[in-house]
Parts: C-alpha cells; sequence; structure tokens
C-alpha cells in the first residue's frame, strides 16, 4: 500500500513509530567527520524527522546494531558463568539503501546458516524491520548495478523524500496503522533505485578461477607496499562479520570479568596467528587476496548464493591509501580473463 | 530459541599426565559423543580460549592434550590448581574409524600432531583384526620430546611400528631421522591400495605428502589434518577459513585431493 506524506506531517509519524519501535537510520554528526570541518554520517536512534539523513551516505553501516563493535557474550566469576542482556530488547526499525538490505542476507548467511546458529546475532535480529531508503541517484563508488544489488523489493516499507513530500510503500500489514494514523494520501508508489552507476565491475566466471594461479599472481603484489593493512576496509564493510574474542577482568576484583568478541579485520597484522607462532598471509598483497577473493568468489561458492559484496563502495570511500577495491575486482577478472596463458 | 554455543561448560580434571616439561595430557570429565581429532575450546577465565584436540576418551571422559606456547595454555598449566576448566565443544568433523575399517593403514605423526590421531590409532592397535595391517611412524625432535610413550610401547606389540627422532644423541631405542626417511623402508602389501593419514607441523605433513606420492600412494588414499586458528569453532569469526572452506566447520580432518587446495 502507498502513502504520501506532506514533509511537515512526518514528525508525528515519527512519534507515532517511535511508541513501538527504536528507530534506526543515518544521522549527520556535525564536525565529527575525518577532516576538520567535515561531518560524519553513521547510524543512531532518531527522534524526529530532521534527524535524518537520507540524503547522503553513511560511511558507517547499520551492522553495528546487529553486531556491535565489541559485545559482551557472558560475565563470569570463579565459578559461575552469566549470559549478558542484550543491548537491544525493543522491536526497532533500520532505515537501509538497496545494497545494504542486500548486505543482510549476507549477514544472516554466516551468523544463521553456517554451522551453528548465532544466538546473539538471532536475538538482536529478530527484533528488527527493515526500511528502504529509495536511491534518486548513484553515489560516488558505488556499483550496485553490477553486483545486482540495486534494487529491492522485500522491505517493511520504503522511503523516498522529494519535493517537500515523503513517498512510502508499506509492505508489512502490521504498520499500516501508523500510516493511517496520520494525513496521509493513498497513491501507487514504488521505491527509487538506480540503473547505472559510474563506477563498473567486471565479474570474473567462477570457472575460471583457479587459486594455484591466482594465489601467487603478481596482480596482488601492487598491494603488498601500497595497503598499511589498517583494517578500514573491513570495518565500513556492511558484509564483513569476522571477529575475535577476549577476556577481561575487572580491577577491583582479578577473579571476575567478561568476555566479549570484537571486530576482527583480515587486514590487520595477527588475524591469522596460530599458538607457537605461526602466521599466515604476511604480506599484506596476499591479505588483499584473501578479501577480494571472499567478496567475489569464495561465499558464492560455498552458499550457492549471490556474491558477498554488494557494491557499496565504502570500503574505496574510507581507504587512506586510495586503494580502489572495484579496481582490484577489475583486475582479478583481467587476470582470469583468458586463464593461465592471458 | 538458538542454542547458546558461547557459554562453555564447567568440566572436572580427573588426571593430569605429565609428558615432557611443556606438554601434559589433562583427562577431562565429559560425558558425551566425541571422535579423535575433534576439538574443544578450552578455557580459562581470563586469559581466553584454546582450540586443544582430542587425543583419547572414554565414556565419561576426554583426553586434552596441551602444549604450553600461548597465553592461554601457558596459564592453564601454571592455574591449573583448582580443579576444573571450562570447555565448550566438541568442534569439527574428526577422524571417522569406520573409514579405515578392513584397510591396510599407515598413520604418520609428527611430534604434537600425534594428539588429534592418538585415540584413531588407540582403536585400531587394540582391535587389530579390524584392520588388515597398521603401520605407524611416529617423528620427534629429540627424546625430551616423545608424547604418549606408554601407548608407543603397546602400539609396539600389535602394529609395525616406527619411532624416530630427529636428534638421537642418546642412543634413545628409537631410529634417527625424519619420518619421510623411513617411509621408503615399511614394506606395503600393496601400496596403491594403503590409506594414509598425516599429522603435524605444515612443513612435516608437505613433505611427507610429497614422499607418498613418489613411493606409490594413491592421492584419493591420503587424509589430513589441518591446524589453523580456530577462534569460535563455530563457523562464525572468520580467523580459520581458507578459500570457501571453514576448517572449524568442514575439517580439521580432510581428504588430501581436498585439502590440497586449500593453499594460504
Ligand atoms: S567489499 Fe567494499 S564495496 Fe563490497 S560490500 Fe564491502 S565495503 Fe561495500
Ligand atoms: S583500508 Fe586500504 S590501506 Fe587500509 S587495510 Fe583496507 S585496503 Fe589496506
Ligand atoms: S574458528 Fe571461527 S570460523 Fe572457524
Amino acid at each position: 500500500m502507498g502513502y504520501i506524506i506532506e514533509n511537515k506531517n512526518l514528525d508525528l509519524l515519527i512519534d507515532k513509530l517511535r511508541e513501538d519501535y527504536l528507530v534506526y537510520a543515518p544521522m549527520r554528526y556535525k564536525g565529527q567527520g575525518e577532516f576538520s570541518d567535515t561531518d560524519s554520517i553513521r547510524y543512531g536512534e532518531i527522534k524526529k524527522a530532521s534527524d535524518l539523513e537520507l540524503e547522503a551516505k553513511s560511511e558507517h553501516t547499520f551492522k553495528e546494531i546487529l553486531m556491535p563493535i565489541s559485545e559482551t557474550l557472558f560475565y563470569y566469576t570463579e565459578d559461575e558463568v552469566k549470559v549478558a542482556e542484550a543491548h537491544n530488547t525493543k522491536e526497532a526499525l533500520v532505515f537501509v539503501r538497496s545494497c545494504d538490505l542486500h548486505s543482510l542476507s549476507r549477514l544472516d548467511n554466516i551468523y544463521l546458516n553456517n554451522g551453528f546458529g548465532d544466538f546473539y546475532y538471532k536475538r538482536l535480529r529478530d527484533k528488527l524491520k527493515f526500511v528502504l531508503i529509495g536511491c534518486e541517484k548513484s553515489y560516488d563508488n558505488c556499483f550496485c548495478v553490477d553486483m545486482e544489488t540495486n534494487k529491492s523489493d522485500k522491505y517493511a516499507f520504503s522511503i523516498d523524500i522529494r519535493d517537500g513530500k515523503a513517498y512510502f510503500d508499506v509492505q508489512e500489514e502490521a504498520l499500516l496503522k501508523y500510516f493511517e494514523s496520520v494525513e496521509s494520501q493513498k497513491a501507487d508508489v514504488s521505491p527509487l533505485y538506480v540503473t547505472e552507476n559510474q563506477t563498473r565491475v567486471k565479474l570474473p566466471s567462477p570457472e575460471n578461477i583457479d587459486v594455484n594461479f591466482i594465489n601467487d599472481h603478481e596482480l596482488w603484489r601492487e598491494y603488498d607496499k601500497r595497503c598499511i593493512g589498517c583494517g578500514r576496509c573491513n570495518f565500513s564493510c556492511p558484509t564483513c562479520t569476522c571477529y575475535t574474542m577476549q577476556d577481561i577482568f575487572y580491577q577491583d576484583n582479578g577473579k571476575a570479568g567478561e568476555r566479549r568478541r570484537v571486530w576482527a579485520s583480515c587486514m590487520v597484522d595477527g588475524y591469522t596467528d596460530v599458538a607457537g607462532g605461526g602466521a599466515y598471509r604476511k604480506r599484506n598483497g596476499d591479505r588483499m587476496r584473501f578479501k577480494v577473493l571472499h567478496k567475489v568468489y569464495d561465499y558464492k561458492k560455498r552458499f550457492k548464493d549471490n556474491n558477498m559484496c554488494t557494491g557499496c563502495g565504502r570500503c574505496d570511500d574510507v581507504c587512506p591509501e586510495y586503494i580502489s577495491f572495484s579496481n582490484s575486482i577489475n583486475k582479478l577478472y583481467d587476470a582470469t580473463k583468458g586463464g593461465r596463458d592471458d | 530459541m538458538i542454542k547458546n554455543e558461547y557459554i562453555p561448560f564447567p568440566s572436572t580434571i580427573k588426571e593430569i599426565i605429565k609428558h615432557t616439561d611443556i606438554e601434559y595430557t589433562f583427562r577431562m570429565s565429559y560425558e558425551g559423543e566425541v571422535k579423535p581429532g575433534q576439538f574443544f575450546e578450552v578455557s580459562l577465565p581470563k586469559f581466553g580460549e584454546a582450540p586443544i584436540s582430542v587425543s583419547g576418551y572414554t565414556n565419561d571422559s576426554v583426553d586434552l592434550t596441551i602444549r604450553k606456547v600461548g597465553k592461554v595454555t601457558d596459564e592453564i598449566f601454571e592455574n591449573y590448581v583448582g580443579d576444573k576448566l571450562f570447555l565448550r565443544g566438541p568442534y569439527g568433523n574428526g577422524f571417522d574409524i569406520d573409514t579405515y575399517k578392513g584397510e591396510e593403514l599407515l598413520v604418520v605423526a609428527g611430534g604434537t600432531g600425534l594428539s588429534p590421531v592418538r585415540a584413531l590409532v588407540d582403536h585400531f592397535a587394540t582391535n587389530i583384526d579390524e584392520v588388515k595391517r597398521l603401520h605407524i611412524v611416529a617423528g620427534f625432535k629429540s627424546e625430551e620430546d616423545i608424547l604418549f610413550i606408554d601407548d608407543i610401547k603397546r602400539w609396539e606389540k600389535t602394529s609395525n611400528l616406527v619411532l624416530t627422532l630427529d636428534k638421537n644423541e642418546n642412543n634413545y631405542l628409537a631410529k634417527t631421522g625424519l619420518v619421510t626417511e623411513h617411509l621408503p623402508n615399511i614394506s606395503f602389501d600393496d601400496i596403491s591400495k594403503t590409506v594414509a593419514v598425516v599429522v603435524g607441523p605444515p612443513m612435516m605433513m608437505h613433505f611427507t605428502v610429497l614422499k607418498l606420492l613418489e613411493i606409490g600412494f594413491k592421492e584419493e588414499n591420503i587424509w589430513i589434518s589441518h591446524e589453523r586458528k580456530m577462534c569460535c569453532g563455530l563457523g562464525k569469526c572468520g580467523h580459520c577459513k581458507i578459500g570457501d572452506t571453514y576448517v572449524c566447520l568442514d575439517g580439521p580432518v580432510f581428504k588430501y585431493t581436498e585439502g590440497k587446495l586449500l593453499i594460504d
């Protein structure tokens, strides 16, 4: 069911929704950007319509809501273990763009369908409904069209704001009442999506990937020096899921503490260390290879699904060395095109 | 509700068997299914967890052979007083005993690599008529590094066993040299059908497999177990991933024909 609501009436809608839901959306944090005088666009809990930042692309993703940067799993004392409470037990609405809505299915696959189901992920996930933010235009570095994530068909509702009005397509019946309760006009609405990006990628076909050949390929050597192994590409990626366990103990009581999991990056030193001092993928180029292949080959092979990468371009946006992920996909394509003899 | 796999359970230390200064077997209380080569995450609150493979089991216990090589294992050695450790698991596929029944079987183990295959070897050395023949090659750096010596002496009675030391200065009752040096001297009934299990440090496994292929083993008859940084054991944390394989879920035991594609 479609609705059009004047911008001036949006606050009322948000108030109504907030009676039953937490509302998470991209917000503009003034002056908190990477460089002075720039803003940071990241997720926060909105209280009113003007908190919504639907113009700019968020540099951080919604995944922090589902898998916090640092998450306490349990507390322990000498002989007792107690499961930590969830940081959020209320139902929530999360505003995401199409690429990120596709990213959600990648997170679900790892956390729910890869071997064991994850208790902590599931309990947060069960509380969330997703709202699609329509894309009127493509942003810098986006390549969603080639990754086939530019369009989404399933959402609680969609939102597009233009010419002083907000356009909604509400799919989830339980949410219709909120739209009925404010001054709104019924209409046929479908969310906007982009059909072309400036950035293009060519995806290597899986049957052309011979790991023996591609792992040793010189294309990765460029990254040995260029990449500084900072991990920002992973932390900004909506589909990266890795973590490391950490035990913390309290100063005042050395016998009590907690176990946490914190985000980890396959680009950062220490990721593959094994007890006794071994490590794999010591060169940054090898880590780049590991990441690129995971995003556009391994994941798809394992889950017989889409590629892991959803083409959001954030890793390109945040890399301090201006390393372009889309470029590396194209380089991989070129290297595999003709197979070994090319 | 999904089971919370992250919560460890307390397990009583029933016995500690000291092999070397830095390698002890902790016999832990545990009732439940377990296979050789599977692993448990052993934790000591405050210090974290370490993946430790199962080196033996009974109806009410598992043996975890722990090597003192890291933060967690150091602490386990120094602070195990008290009478329990926290565990979760078992994880991984482990060795399936039935796979090897009725075969001529060769097990090549290097150093602590003997732990994950110990229960498998023990099973067949004890029930020797379940295999056509059993050959064992166990290699250690030196006399001080030998693990499971009582078992080895017992296995010797039913199997064709070679115990070898890289350095054998005191002429200990063992052969001298790397495991690979002894492989060509073993007399197999039918090398093209013999099944081999190879476990040990990466280099040792690499050269052992090369040697086996050279002397006539078939690739598809070789099994290996991969050592990796297992952190969650649940297919989540990503640390053990190689290509599209998660060693903690799909391994650590692989047929060589699959395992050889796991290159990093
Ligand atoms: S790899 Fe880069 S472009 Fe792809 S989903 Fe992750 S951050 Fe976005
Ligand atoms: S953000 Fe750039 S420099 Fe940092 S690890 Fe990723 S590719 Fe390397
Ligand atoms: S050990 Fe965490 S994914 Fe395998």
